[in-house]
């Protein structure tokens, strides 16, 4: 800690015209720091910041209620909580975006009144959104000066300033950016850096980053986490806001939990346990093992044979791949994102025409046949996107829940639409499946991630189903609700449903599956029933194609 | 839905206020107010500043008269009325092809060329001898919608079949509509015995007929209210409204749940252009009883104005274009009182307009405005 304190002292100066304006708020803190020091009472840190009773209202819920949060100097406080607990509410009042219904904010001991972004950057806080905040067809340059362009003279921005600060920031956290590539042409990772740089650029003493590996590859994660720790070292704060467990153990220094809306406890990540964590932030013990019997499967419910899938460039990227999943069985394909796994699912679902080869469900040819044909004939689907297919966000949560039987009997009446029934079944299902909202009539969009997700799950199992098509039921979901969505696909399973679960995450395809696959370049390289399956094994064909010592050379 | 044509041209119509947008109804017809009182103000010190500049002086209550005499020129009396609802009904009918555009993701800008079709069908159908008593006005209102319809089936199954951008087609269709209209209208329709190039007067059974003795009030209002009516049922409370609206917002999604989005598109800019050619209809029925071969109209650039105004709900529109139709019977009166140009209530219009689409930075400035909109907020959040 002694060693962040001193960093900060060390980093304050640098700051540039941005942060000047926070220089007036900061500099009595360093002063008090400094008189600490002199003082002999080194180890009494300030904190950097302090959020004190913060308390938030929107109509029919309380998502912040009195938390307190003090973040020290250089130190990566993780907040975790479940979808919907209020962690992004608490970070959106903390960068100005939303205004508390009462508590106070202090920075560096001084208390601040944050009205929109722009007072909380010039107080040196940066926010890193979970869907970044880019200009795709600007260069990284370009969108990290954005707002705070410095002139070469009054006509023309200084681009060459810019580029130098760009690259000396970058190499200042262990890596190298081109500042004139396009932002559009670069990886998730790297445009998340971008974010990071934009934020340090303004001079953020304080970084929040929402939820920042949900969509990154466990790759780009050890990356970001490396960055991360050097900022910390150097004296920037960083509040790292997650719902994953081993990934705050991993990155944290100390940790708050949120519980609807409250702090429910601190935790240490040197002593704290997975399950610990799990159970404060869900509020009862949490199994984080999948708990099932034996799979009994009986007639194939769906084949796949030969298919084949082009992506939205043309290029191959399903090639040949073969199986079946039978009723009651749950079939799961595991692979490294982006090796045609969700291409193989649009055109096994039919939004994706298939170059060739065929699906059948129940022994019928369905090959190319439309989404609602398959909605007819028992195929419930929970698309990987949600967002994009899986819900119309602007549309209330009762509408997204009939999305796809709005036009038969009880919700439509010769093409009249019955809102009654819509309400009906919103009545009935948001109990069941536990969607936290304040009512049937909110959009969609205003629920959290997980709260979404179950709107989705809700609808597909609600149907009368013969195969469920599960493409990363769970993404950036939290314990809570992926036990949840887990037991609903196991009693789907066990009354007979054929499913196909594709999931990045290898430990839930392990869980759930009763017999597993490998997807790996387009290929499904090896098929393995889950009694025999190894996770060591399994990493290892998904990291590179291969099977084993004999078929090495084979490999692609 | 958010596409792009080849050369680059992207439209996302979910950004229009009221359709992608959250703030909530109240929201948006609090802002709505605010737009039209901040137009008004606006308008109201230009006034002032045209009167210095043109040498009357300095005289704060002259948009106070001004706008006296523009409430009086307008809903005075019966007269005065049935001379706004006149004016609003061919804009609330542009009104709603411009809204059922946009609740589908698609913006038609055809709406002059579709109004012209429809003029143009109504008026022939209208002048023929063969029909007669209240079918032959039905027919020719029929064969308005139909002649809108036609004009805007084509971008539609452009659109479905090559993607071709719809506001590149029914742009140049206006023109189209245009040319081929004063063709038709100048040699093989045209009235031998006017004066001026024109189509034949429709005859005393199409005319739509005065509803108050004394005005000019033909039950041309009265379509555009039921059209209104309808096109909201259709929109909010049919299985197909659904589909359109799924379409609009998310092509994705609707693709997912089933529904055929080129069907869609091609139904929606259909039904789109009907509702421009209505109004082409009742005002060629109501008001021009003939179509003249130099038409110039601008109801489908008007039309724009006021789905936005009307936040692209049925019923907004309705009153968008009432607002408007005031506006606009009332500038003689103004202008005849103060001296005032009539210009100023064309300027008043572009003041709101600019307001309602600089939304969000109304939304800033006037703080209580602010904390309504949290709610929303908080959908990125939490």
């Amino acid at each position: 800690m002694t060693e962040g304190q001193t960093g900060q002292s060390d980093i304050a100066p640098t700051g540039d015209a941005a942060a000047d304006a926070a220089q007036p708020v900061a500099a009595p803190a360093t002063a008090e720091e400094i008189a600490a020091v002199l003082a002999g009472k080194a180890s009494v840190v300030a904190p950097a910041l302090e959020m004190r009773g913060i308390t938030k209202r929107f109509p029919g819920v309380l998502a912040n209620d009195h938390i307190d949060l003090e973040i020290r100097p250089g130190e990566i406080h993780a907040l975790l909580g479940e979808n919907g607990a209020g962690k992004s509410t608490l970070m959106n009042i903390l960068y100005g975006l939303l205004t508390p219904d009462e508590g106070e904010i202090l920075i560096a001991g001084t208390q601040v009144k944050l009205r929109d972004p722009n007072d909380a950057i010039k107080r040196g806080i940066g926010m890193v959104h979970q869907h970044f905040m880019l200009v795709p067809v600007f260069t990284v340059a370009e969108n990290v000066i954005l707002g705070t362009e410095t002139m070469a003279n009054p006509i023309f921005i200084d681009a060459h300033a810019a580029d130098r600060r760009i690259r000396d920031l970058a190499k200042s956290l262990g890596f190298s950016i081109d500042p004139s590539a396009i932002v559009g042409d670069l990886s998730v990772g790297l445009q998340q850096r971008i974010e990071i740089l934009k934020a340090l650029y303004r001079g953020a003493k304080v970084l929040i980053l929402d939820e920042p590996t949900a969509v990154l590859t466990p790759q780009e994660t050890v990356e970001i986490f490396a960055v991360l720790r050097r900022l910390a070292a150097e004296g920037t704060s960083i509040v790292f806001i997650s719902h994953k467990l081993y990934e705050v153990l991993e990155i944290a220094d100390r940790i708050t939990v949120i519980r609807r809306g409250k702090v429910v406890g601190h935790a240490d990540p040197k002593t704290a346990t997975e399950e610990d964590l799990a159970t404060m932030m869900v509020g009862r013990g949490v199994s984080l093992s999948v708990e099932k019997t034996p799979a009994k499967p009986g007639d194939v419910a769906l084949a796949v044979s030969d298919l084949s899938v082009a992506d939205d460039q043309g290029s191959r990227v399903v090639d040949g791949c073969s199986f079946e999943v039978r009723m009651g069985e749950i079939f799961g394909i595991a692979g490294v994102g982006g090796n045609g796994q969700d291409e193989m699912v649009e055109a096994i679902t039919g939004l994706r025409r298939p170059l060739s080869g065929q699906v059948k469900m129940a022994g019928a040819d369905v090959t190319a046949h439309s989404p609602r044909d398959l909605d007819h004939r028992g195929l419930a689907y929970i698309p990987a996107d949600r967002q994009r297919y899986g819900l119309v966000l602007a549309f209330p949560v009762d509408d997204n829940l009939a999305l796809t039987d709005y036009h038969e009997p009880p919700f439509s009446n010769y093409g009249v639409l019955v809102d009654s029934a819509f309400h009906e079944r919103a009545q009935k299902l948001i109990p069941e499946f536990d969607i936290r909202t304040p009512s049937d009539s909110v959009a969609v969009g205003t629920l959290s991630g997980g709260n979404q997700q179950k709107v989705i799950v809700a609808r597909e199992f609600s149907k009368p189903i013969k195969v469920l098509v599960a493409d990363q039921p769970t993404r950036g979901l939290d314990v809570g609700s992926i036990e949840f969505i887990h037991k609903q696909i196991i009693a789907k399973r066990d009354a007979g449903t054929a499913v196909l679960l594709v999931s990045a995450e290898l430990d839930e395809v392990l869980e759930l599956s009763d017999r597993i696959g490998v997807m790996y370049r387009g290929k499904l390289v090896t098929v393995i029933d889950a009694k025999d399956a190894d996770k060591d094994r399994i990493g290892l064909i998904m990291a590179t194609g291969r099977t084993g010592a004999t078929s090495e050379t084979e490999a692609p | 839905m958010p596409d792009a044509t080849p050369s680059g041209l992207t439209i996302d119509t979910t950004k229009v206020p009221g359709i992608g947008t959250g703030g909530g109804r109240r929201g948006l017809l609090v802002t709505t107010i605010l737009a039209i009182v901040l137009g008004l103000l606006l308008g109201a010190v230009l006034i002032v500043i045209s009167e210095v500049m043109s040498g009357r002086g300095f005289d704060l209550a002259v948009p106070f008269k001004a706008y006296q005499a523009l409430i009086e020129g307008s809903l005075k009396d019966a007269r005065a009325i049935g001379s706004t609802l006149n004016i609003a009904t061919p804009l609330i009918l542009s009104g709603l092809a411009v809204t059922f555009g946009f609740r589908a993701g698609l913006f038609n800008i055809g709406g002059n060329g579709q109004f012209l079709m429809g003029a143009f069908f109504a008026a022939i159908v209208g002048a023929a001898p063969i029909f007669q008593g209240p079918l032959h006005m039905v027919l020719a209102i029929l064969a308005g919608l139909l002649g809108g319809m036609l004009w805007g089936f084509i971008p539609g199954i452009l659109k479905a079949w090559r993607g071709a951008h719809e506001v590149v087609t029914t742009i140049m269709l206006n023109y189209v509509a245009y040319l081929l209209l004063n063709e038709l209208a100048s040699r093989v329709f045209r009235d031998p015995t006017a004066t001026f190039a024109k189509t034949r007067d429709v005859t005393a059974d199409a005319q739509l007929p005065i509803l108050i003795e004394g005005t000019r009030l033909h039950a041309g209002i009265l379509v555009a209210l039921l059209t209104a009516f309808l096109v909201w049922f259709l929109l909010f409370k049919t299985a197909l409204g659904f589909e359109i609206r799924t379409v609009g917002i998310n092509a994705f999604a609707a693709r997912y749940a089933g529904m055929k989005a080129a069907f869609i598109a091609v139904l929606t800019m259909s039904l789109s252009g009907g509702l421009a050619g209505l109004g082409g209809a009742v005002e060629n029925l109501g008001v021009t009883k003939g179509y003249p071969a130099e038409y110039i109209v601008n109801y489908g650039f008007d039309g724009i104005a006021v789905a936005l105004l009307g936040r692209s709900h049925p019923f907004g529109v309705v009153g968008a274009a009432v607002l408007f139709g005031a506006l606009r019977a009332g500038a003689g009166s103004m202008q005849r009182a103060t001296g005032i140009p009539i210009d100023i209530i064309t300027i008043v219009q572009a003041f709101i307009i600019l307001f309602v689409a600089a939304e969000p930075v109304l939304r800033r400035a006037v703080p209580w405005l602010r904390s309504r909109r949290t709610p929303a907020a908080s959908a990125a959040g939490a």
